[in-house]
């Protein structure tokens, strides 16, 4: 208990310094870092960055968990795409969702647990974990949260603020980059800066918006205020942002523009969805380095995982359910191909936030990445040892390099060691027999 | 749409006298009594947002950007709606579609028609004008007029405004843009007020009715016309309601909420990330599933509101509507190269009414192949309102997938052991051999008779009907007792926005029995609808105990009180 409460103070310290070095807009030149690039020399460390990467579907049990648990481990062969970066990874296997007597629902159970730290019975009950955590490390960028998805429907987004509110995904590149490098990005390293006067009428004629606010909550109940209310939340988000429009932004040497991308065709072919991965990718990890989100989620396929060659009828996601086991192999070839085509895209993301050198030391470095799957083994959609990375340095507040091996404990204990590394004041996290008090300790500094 | 000269106008007219006997008018109301549901909050859907900017505006005015997407539930985006915010990226692209439609309102082309006066300067504030202007806007968008705290913040932000940036007309863009992102007009929010006939009782207010009726009979926000009654009062009383049910069913415009409705149960917003392999389906395309829904809306409306004709018919009827492009998938020459022509399909055509087009059979298939199972399971959803459970965890598919005798060639074999496994069967035998009868249709809507060079066999059964073929299989749907059940629900459901409670099982029933006795007419159930006192009845915080959501178990004894 009183470990916990350490923890708990420690956490708040931690969030509320990483608050501040963002809410005053430190530039992050190089002369102000310390020798090794993962803090300022003030002391404050570099903005902490959040990522998600989930894919549908798992991965073959035995075949991608390490062989050895702890330290020095080597990626087994579906994973084999991640060596390069296994000192800054941690393998998270054996992890379970815990049912309550509540029915699983194939593809949506493990998502949920894993990100609100609940089985819905029906619609989502809770915030998801990257909105959690964009509400202590995000607040104060242009966008809380950026979300793409690689197959098609804006609605695959695994991210929600709550059980009323989701974010929607992008499909396109093309948009996204627009969104985020378009007419209303201002360049922090631009010579001259002078505000926009129509942004500033925007800003006032805005505020009139809000004005209503109280007048409007009055009239409504309960749940629909909530509703209002989100919408409200909304409203302050995009006054924000013009807010943020009208400043003149700290330089940024790591800051540059992402190179302007041309969309594969959007859909569910293999080929595409990797070539619009490594665009989305791309426009990402350049949006975090000029500070327009601290906050990323890729939803590289839904979970019913649509990924499909030309010409072949079954989908991944049919393939693994209907495929049968090769007898020398051991295991399903069509859909094992894909699932070492979505390891490969997660190691190219990787290697995208990696290329992007920030004094010392990376973008990887200060970023905190989860990557995930939503079942164990897709066969028989079990809910046991369901796929898990964490990824990168999160500006030094996690250790990596290891292979945690849990004996059957609640995917929920890696949500609340991602929420007390980056500094969300929690203790314990979880419904039912989800709920846990229990980070994982090895990996927290 | 009823046509003024031809004899469905009398049929209508005696629908009205109906209807007014319904709501009170007459000798005796015998529909139950209902306890009424909440004062709604409902977000705008894409399709409502731009036909109110069409109807607002006009028609030349660009919706441009994305929306936010929709979320359904209890079969609705409609429920949906009642359960939806929005999120910080929503409202950039609400705010980006706004700026983008404001621009347009005051420019060189639309001002001298949109804007109602002249400013006194062009490059300063006019206050008098921009009122003129912002009230007149304020009141179609906010669907009631603009309270006076409302029109003076939006008054003063457009004249600050003007004079900042020099321009009057820039002044009336930026209250455009500001009230397209208004919760007023993204929400839309009901009102209550004392019900002066029941003593500590409330009332939806007038323009809550007006936007209830409007948008469930046209589909958009409610027109001059509606908006005057509710001002004067009309809309408090049965025969006020009973007067504008009447014009807006007798109004061409019926067929805008009959396809609204229709493309909401349908799930026609699923086309929009629906896509097919081109190497397997190389006559599928983008175009092809633009083209199938609207074959289908037409289908529907030609029968439902044109001619007026029997709800069950949409599963049978040999009459629909072919582009060119539609004709290529179907094996049909069709004369008009651009446009929709008339088609009937032969007394010996395998396809019959709409389960059979090509709009419900690729909707409900994977990409590279069909789905027995996903295309049973929508049946059962979307027409017959039954919930259908999600496969258990932990299956074992080895039971499915003999792994020493892959050969399986046909869905019916692949699908076989599902059936003869007491844990799949359960829910399989319930899906599976509704969706087989439906194998001879491809994903993409293509008329086949083999499966890998075997024969595919379409015979089964649906809740002890037997069929041995597609047509078969559609007129034993058009006899089923759930049809008529089910689309009264969702009708209900539909312009309430939420689904019905099993305090309002007994009401439902009701009008399920009058629908059948009617002969099954869809303008008639609306117009009953819409008159009823039902529709618009709120509950009393506090009294409202038995208001559980109507499960399948209570639309179940709904249908075996209509057998």
């Amino acid at each position: 208990m009183s470990a916990s409460m350490n923890a708990t103070r420690r956490n708040v310290l931690r969030g509320m310094m990483g608050g501040a070095a963002v809410s005053v807009g430190l530039p992050f030149l190089d002369c102000f870092l310390n020798t090794n690039g993962t803090a300022l020399a003030s002391g404050a460390p570099l903005p902490v960055a959040f990522s998600t990467f989930f894919w549908g579907c798992g991965l073959n049990p035995g075949r991608w968990e390490p062989k050895t648990i702890g330290a020095n481990y080597d990626m087994n062969i579906e994973s084999a795409a991640l060596q390069p970066f296994k000192s800054r990874i941690n393998v998270l296997s054996g992890f379970k969702v815990f049912l309550d007597g509540k029915g699983a629902r194939p593809h949506f159970t493990g998502e949920m647990a894993i990100l609100t730290g609940d089985v819905p019975r029906e619609q989502p009950n809770y915030a998801s974990l990257d909105s959690i955590v964009a509400d202590t490390i995000g607040t104060r960028t242009r966008f809380r949260s950026l979300e793409v998805t690689g197959t098609g429907k804006p609605t695959d987004s695994l991210s929600r603020r709550s059980a009323s509110v989701s974010n929607p995904a992008e499909i396109s590149p093309a948009a996204l980059y627009t969104r985020v490098f378009g007419p209303d990005f201002t360049d922090p390293n631009a010579a001259d800066f002078k505000p926009d006067p129509r942004v500033m009428v925007r800003r006032s004629v805005l505020s009139g918006v809000t004005d209503q606010r109280e007048a409007l909550l009055k009239q409504v109940g309960v749940n629909d205020r909530q509703r209002l209310d989100e919408y409200f939340t909304a409203v302050r988000q995009l006054e924000q942002q013009l807010d943020l429009q009208l400043q003149k932004p700290a330089p940024l040497e790591a800051c540059s523009k992402s190179a302007q991308p041309t969309d594969a065709e959007i859909g569910t072919e293999i080929d595409n969805v990797v070539a619009n991965h490594k665009l989305f990718a791309q426009i990402l990890a350049h949006a975090v380095a000029c500070d327009q989100t601290h906050v990323t989620n890729i939803v590289f396929g839904e979970a019913t995982s649509p990924l499909r060659r030309p010409g072949v009828a079954m989908t991944h996601h049919i393939s693994t359910h209907e495929e049968p086991m090769d007898p020398v192999l051991g295991y399903q070839p069509n859909a094992t191909y894909f699932m070492v085509r979505i390891v490969e895209s997660l190691a190219f993301y990787l290697q995208t936030l990696d290329s992007i050198k920030e004094g010392d030391g990376t973008l990887l470095d200060r970023t905190l990445m989860l990557a995930h799957s939503e079942t164990g083994f897709a066969k028989v959609h079990s809910l046991e040892n369901i796929p898990m990375f964490i990824a990168g340095g999160a500006g030094g507040r996690i250790k990596t390099g290891m292979h945690i091996q849990a004996k059957g404990e609640p995917v929920t204990r890696v949500g609340l060691t991602i929420q007390q590394a980056l500094g969300v004041p929690v203790d314990s996290w979880g419904t039912m027999s989800l709920a846990t008090s229990k980070p994982i300790s090895e990996i927290l500094v | 749409m009823v046509m003024s000269k031809s004899p469905t106008r009398f049929f209508g007219a005696l629908g009205f006298v109906a209807a007014i006997a319904l709501t009170g008018c007459g000798p005796k109301d015998d529909a139950p009594v209902t306890k009424g549901g909440p004062v709604s909050l409902r977000r705008l859907t894409e399709p409502e947002y731009r036909q109110i900017v069409a109807d607002v505006f006009g028609t030349t005015i660009k919706v441009p950007g994305r929306f936010e997407p929709d979320v359904r539930d209890n079969g609705l985006i409609a429920v949906g709606t009642s359960r939806e915010s929005v999120a910080g990226t929503g409202l950039e692209e609400y705010d980006l579609t706004a700026r983008g439609i404001a621009a347009q309102v005051v420019d060189d082309a639309h001002r001298t028609t949109l804007v109602p006066c002249t400013p006194a300067k062009a490059n300063d504030r006019d206050d008098a004008c921009a009122t003129k202007f912002i009230a007149r806007t304020g009141r179609m968008l906010f669907r009631r007029p603009m309270t006076q705290d409302e029109l003076q913040t939006q008054v003063k932000d457009a004249g600050e405004a003007a004079s900042k940036l020099g321009n009057f007309y820039t002044g009336l863009e930026m209250s455009v843009g500001a009230m397209l992102v208004s919760p007023q007009f993204l929400f839309r929010q009901e009102a209550s007020e004392a019900d002066p006939d029941n003593a500590g009782q409330r009332r939806l207010d007038a323009y809550s009715k007006a936007s209830r009726l409007s948008f469930f009979l046209w589909d958009t926000t409610p027109d001059a016309d509606l908006l005057e009654a509710a001002q004067k009062g009309d809309l408090d009383t049965d025969a006020g309601i009973a007067k504008q049910v009447d014009r807006m069913t007798n109004s061409p415009r019926l067929a805008s909420g009959v396809r609204a409705f229709f493309s909401d149960m349908l799930g026609f917003d699923g086309f929009v990330s629906l896509a097919k392999d081109p190497q397997i389906y190389p006559k599928y395309s983008s175009q092809v599933s633009v083209d199938a829904q609207e074959q289908t809306l037409r289908t529907l409306t030609d029968l439902l509101v044109t001619n007026n004709g029997d709800y069950r018919d949409i599963f049978t009827t040999r009459k629909t509507y072919l582009t060119r492009l539609l004709g290529s998938v179907y094996g049909v020459p069709v004369m008009t190269s651009t446009g929709w022509e008339p088609h009937e399909y032969a007394e010996n055509d395998p396809r019959a009414g709409i389960l059979t087009e090509i709009s419900f059979v690729s909707l409900h298939s994977h990409p590279g192949r069909s789905s027995p199972t996903i295309r049973g399971k929508a049946l059962r959803q979307v027409f017959l309102c039954q919930k259908v459970p999600d496969p258990p965890g932990n299956v074992n598919f080895n039971l499915v997938n003999d792994t020493k005798n892959p050969a399986f060639h046909t869905a019916r074999s692949r699908l076989g052991a599902h059936i003869n496994q007491p844990t799949c069967a359960g829910c399989h035998k319930i899906m599976d051999p509704v969706g087989l009868a439906m194998e001879n249709f491809d994903s993409a809507g293509g008329f086949r008779t083999t499966e890998n060079d075997v024969a595919i066999e379409t015979n089964g059964e649906i809740d002890g009907m037997k069929f041995s073929d597609a047509i078969g299989f559609t007129k034993a749907v058009h006899d089923h007792p759930a049809v008529p059940v089910c689309l009264v629900n969702r009708l209900y459901a539909f312009g309430t926005g939420r689904a019905g409670t099993k305090d309002e099982a007994e009401w439902l029933n009701y009008q399920t029995k009058q629908f059948v006795n009617s002969g099954y007419k869809v303008p008639e159930l609306m117009r009953r609808i819409a008159s009823s006192k039902a529709f618009y009845r709120i509950s009393t915080p506090g009294t409202d105990a038995n208001n559980a959501t109507l499960s399948m178990a209570g639309t179940s004894t709904q249908t075996e009180a209509v057998k």
